[in-house]
C-alpha cells in the first residue's frame, strides 16, 4: 500500500488547517454562503436532508487495518456508530455536526486519510479494480497510476472549478471490475501489440446521470510517460469548452457529444502536442517510488490446494456455498481474495457498523496482510486470505453477520441512500432495495438465478448506476408518489451498455413482482450456462416487456 | 476597484477606456471588442491592456498579444474557471506582459490564479470589503506546495522529491 512522505503529510494537515480557516471565515461572514458551499463541498461535507454528511475519500478502494480502525472510531465518537461505503469506493457518514468536521479531519491525517475532492465540480476520487494486484488476467496494478493520478488531481490549481464534476477510473486488465466506461476518463492499461510496451487505451465522456453514455476512445494507445500531460490536454479542453450554461449539460460527456469523439480528439491533440510534456508528467523515478508501494507482498510459497480448505468445504455445504460466491482466485498460489458482502438480507446496502469495521479491521491483519479493498459494488474484500484460511475466516465473520454468500448475485443490491438521507433524491432506494432482496433470499434460489446486478437509484443522478444494472430500478416522484422505472440490459464491464426502459412505472410495493416475473422469463428461456444478461442480449427485451406489461396490468 | 496581487495591496497605473477613446492615457485598459481601433490610433509611448471575456479564442487573441501589455481577464464567477485555463494558455504562447484576474475571485483561489500564470487580481469593491487583503495573503501560504509540475514557481513536491533524491544520490 501507498504511505505517506514528508510532504503527503504536510500537504493533507495543511489541507486540514485551510479548511479550520475557511469554517471560520464563513462564521464571520467574510465569506458567504454562495463561496463557501463548493469549498465545504470540495472537502466532502454536503447539507444532507437531516445533517451533515461527510464523505471520505478510500483513494481506488484501498484501507489498512488501521485505517478501517480509524473509520470505526470516528463512527463511534462522531456519528451514530455505522457508515456507509459509496459506489466510488468512499465512506459516508450521515450525521456528523460541523463543528467536529475539522477535528474528524485531523483523525483522518492521523492515518494518512483525506475528504479531499469527494464532491464538487473538480476531479474526484480517483478508482479503479477492486481486484487490482490480485487478478490473475492482469496486465498492470493499476493502482501506481490511480496514486499518481490522485496526487496530480490534488488541489490542482488550473482544474479546481470545471464546469461540473470529474470521474477517473482506472483498470489493469482485460476484465473491466471498474466500470471504467462510465466515467468521464476511463484508463486501460494494455500492452502495444507491437512493442509490447505498457500503456494506456485512453476513454473520454461516459458517464451515467440524466443523459447516459457510455465512453468513447480518444487514444487506442498512450505511451505510459505522458500520462499527465495527456490528461492536462483533456482538462483544459474540457475546462475551457465544456458547457456552463446549464448544469445538466455541463459533464465532459455532453461536449464530446456535441462536438463528435474526432473533433474532441483532435482538440486533445492538437492542445498534448503543444504542451511542454515533459515539464509535466512525473519523472520515471517518481513513478517507479509510488509503484515500490505496491509490490507484491510477503506472500509464503504455498501449495496449490489445501487439504484443509477441501475438508471444510466438504463438510459444510453453507461454506461451499459461500466459497463459490465470495471467493475469487488470486494470482498468488495458494492463496485467494474473498469478498464481505455488506448486503446481508434486509439491511441498508453499503452500511457497516463500527463493531463491523473493527472485526474487518482485526481479520485483515490476521488474515489478509493488513489489507482491505473497498468495492464500487459497496462491498469489502480481503484481497490476500490463504486457502487454509477462509474456514476460519468464513467462521468469524458469520458470528458479526459479514457472511452473506451472495457477492455478484441478485441480493447484493446496489443503491444509493435515497429519499432516507439525500437531498437530491426524489424517491426512497434503501427500501426498495430491502424489498427485493427478502423476495429473493432463499440461498438455492439465489445460485439457480445466478449472476445478476440490481442496481437501484434514487433520482436520475443515478448515483446507484442503475443504467448499467442488469435490472436498473429508477425512483421517481410522480405527483407526490413514488414510482419506479425498470431497465434492463445494462452493464458496467468491458461490454458496457446502458439499460433500456421496460414500462411504465411502478409504485414501490409492486417492484419484487416486477423483478421476479423477469427472472421468470429468463429462468424458462435460458440455455444450459446461459448467464441472465447473455440470455437478455440472446432473446432480446420483447418476452420480458410482455412480462413486465403483464405484472403492471395486474397491479393497475 | 481594489488590486493586489502577492505582496498585497498596490495601485492601479490603469485607467478603463470608453470604448476605442484611449486618448492621451499612458496605461489604457481598452474592453476587447474595441481593441483593434484602439491599437490603431495608440500613439508610441502609450501603453494598451486588453480586458478579455473567459471565452476568447487564443488563435485571436495570437494575432493581437504582442502588442499588449496587460491582459486582464473577466471572471465572472469566481466558479468559472474558464480564467485559470486561459491564463495558462496565454502564458505558455510566450505572454510576457502583466496577467490580471478580474472579477469576483476568493482569497482561496490566490495560490491558483498565481500558479496559473495571473500577477494579479482586481476585485469588485463589494468582495474586497468582505475579504481584506490579509486573508488573501494568508489563504496564499496555506498549501506550501501542491504536487502538479509546471505551474508557479514556489516549487511542487514532484520536483522536491526529485531534488532530494538527486541529493541522496550524490551523497551515497
Amino acid at each position: 500500500m501507498y504511505r505517506y512522505d514528508e510532504f503527503d503529510e504536510r500537504f493533507v494537515r495543511e489541507r486540514v488547517a485551510q479548511f479550520r480557516d475557511q469554517v471560520g471565515r464563513r462564521l464571520s461572514g467574510a465569506l458567504t454562503e454562495d463561496e463557501f458551499k463548493p469549498l465545504r463541498l470540495k472537502n466532502g461535507v454536503y447539507l444532507q436532508l437531516h445533517a451533515y454528511m461527510l464523505r471520505i475519500a478510500v483513494p481506488y478502494g484501498t484501507l489498512s487495518a488501521r485505517q478501517m480502525r480509524q473509520l470505526a472510531l470516528i463512527g463511534e465518537r462522531y456519528d451514530r456508530g455505522y457508515g456507509h461505503f459509496t459506489t466510488r469506493t468512499n465512506l459516508q457518514f450521515n450525521w456528523p455536526k460541523l463543528r467536529d468536521i475539522p477535528d474528524i479531519l485531523d483523525l483522518l491525517a492521523d492515518v494518512e486519510m483525506h475528504a479531499i475532492q469527494t464532491s464538487g465540480n473538480c476531479i474526484r476520487n480517483v478508482t479503479a479494480d477492486h481486484f487490482a494486484g490480485v487478478a490473475p488476467d492482469e496486465i498492470e496494478d493499476p493502482r501506481p497510476t490511480a496514486e499518481l493520478i490522485r496526487q496530480w488531481s490534488s488541489l490542482h490549481p488550473e482544474f479546481d472549478y470545471l464546469p461540473r464534476k470529474f470521474k477517473i477510473a482506472v483498470t489493469g486488465a482485460a476484465h473491466d471490475r471498474a466500470v471504467i466506461k462510465a466515467h468521464d476518463i476511463g484508463l486501460r492499461i494494455l500492452r502495444h501489440p507491437d512493442t509490447n510496451e505498457i500503456g494506456y487505451e485512453v476513454v473520454v465522456g461516459g458517464g451515467l446521470g440524466r443523459t447516459p453514455m457510455i465512453g468513447k476512445t480518444v487514444r487506442e494507445f498512450l505511451p505510459k510517460a505522458d500520462l499527465l500531460a495527456y490528461l492536462e490536454a483533456i482538462m483544459r479542453v474540457y475546462n475551457l469548452e465544456g458547457r456552463r450554461d446549464n448544469k445538466y449539460k455541463a459533464r465532459v460527456k455532453i461536449l464530446v457529444h456535441e462536438i463528435g469523439t474526432a473533433e474532441f480528439s483532435r482538440r486533445v491533440e492538437e492542445e498534448f502536442a503543444r504542451l511542454d510534456g515533459p515539464s509535466v508528467n512525473a519523472d520515471p523515478a517518481e513513478v517507479a517510488r509510488i509503484a515500490a508501494y505496491f509490490a507484491p507482498p510477503a506472500y509464503e510459497a504455498l501449495p496449490a490446494t489445501s487439504g484443509a480448505f477441501e475438508t471444510a468445504k466438504a463438510g459444510n455445504p453453507d461454506f461451499a456455498r459461500w466459497v463459490e460466491t465470495n471467493v475469487t482466485p488470486h494470482r498468488q498460489q495458494g492463496y485467494a481474495a474473498a469478498t464481505i458482502s455488506l448486503k446481508p438480507i434486509g439491511a441498508p446496502p453499503g452500511d457497516a457498523s463500527s463493531a463491523q469495521m473493527r472485526l474487518v479491521a482485526d481479520l485483515a491483519e490476521a488474515f489478509s496482510l493488513s489489507e482491505i479493498r473497498v468495492t464500487h459494488a459497496q462491498n469489502l474484500v480481503l484481497p490476500h486470505v490463504k486457502l487454509s484460511d477462509l474456514f476460519a475466516l468464513w467462521q468469524r465473520l458469520g458470528e458479526a453477520g459479514l457472511a452473506t454468500a451472495n457477492a455478484g448475485l441478485i441480493t447484493d443490491i446496489i443503491a444509493c441512500p435515497g429519499l432516507d438521507y439525500c437531498a437530491l433524491a426524489t424517491a426512497r432506494s434503501i427500501p426498495i432495495a430491502q424489498a427485493v432482496a427478502k423476495r429473493f433470499a432463499d440461498p438455492a434460489r439465489q445460485k439457480e438465478i445466478g449472476v445478476l446486478n440490481v442496481k437501484i437509484s434514487g433520482c436520475i443522478n443515478a448515483c446507484g448506476h442503475h443504467h448499467v444494472g442488469h435490472i436498473g430500478i429508477l425512483g421517481l416522484e410522480k405527483r407526490g408518489i413514488e414510482s419506479y422505472q425498470i431497465t434492463l440490459g445494462g452493464d458496467a464491464t468491458e461490454t458496457a451498455a446502458i439499460g433500456e426502459i421496460l414500462g411504465p412505472g411502478l409504485a414501490a410495493e409492486d417492484v419484487p413482482d416486477a423483478i421476479e416475473r423477469i427472472v421468470s422469463v429468463y429462468l424458462a428461456q435460458r440455455r444450459a450456462g446461459e448467464s441472465f444478461i447473455d440470455n437478455v442480449r440472446r432473446i432480446g427485451l420483447a418476452p420480458f416487456k410482455a412480462a413486465f406489461q403483464e405484472a403492471s396490468h395486474a397491479v393497475a | 476597484m481594489p488590486l493586489l496581487d502577492r505582496h498585497g495591496a498596490k495601485a492601479d497605473l490603469w485607467t478603463r477606456s470608453e470604448g476605442a477613446a484611449i486618448g492621451n492615457l499612458s496605461h489604457a485598459l481598452v474592453a476587447w471588442a474595441a481593441l483593434p481601433e484602439a491599437l490603431a490610433q495608440r500613439s508610441r509611448d502609450q501603453r494598451i491592456g486588453a480586458v478579455l471575456p473567459n471565452t476568447v479564442r487564443m488563435s485571436e487573441l495570437k494575432l493581437v498579444m504582442r502588442q499588449l501589455s496587460l491582459i486582464a481577464i473577466g471572471f465572472p464567477s469566481f466558479a468559472d474557471g474558464r480564467g485559470f485555463s486561459l491564463a495558462r494558455l496565454i502564458r505558455n504562447h510566450g505572454f510576457a506582459g502583466s496577467l490580471r484576474a478580474s472579477g469576483p475571485l476568493i482569497p482561496d483561489q490566490f495560490a491558483y490564479a498565481l500558479a496559473c500564470g495571473f500577477d494579479e487580481v482586481e476585485l469588485p469593491q463589494e468582495s474586497a470589503a468582505r475579504q481584506p487583503v490579509e486573508q488573501w495573503l494568508t489563504a496564499l501560504g496555506r498549501i506550501s506546495h501542491g504536487y502538479q509540475r509546471g505551474y508557479g514557481d514556489s516549487g511542487n513536491i514532484l520536483d522536491r522529491r526529485r531534488a532530494a533524491r538527486l541529493k541522496h544520490a550524490a551523497a551515497c
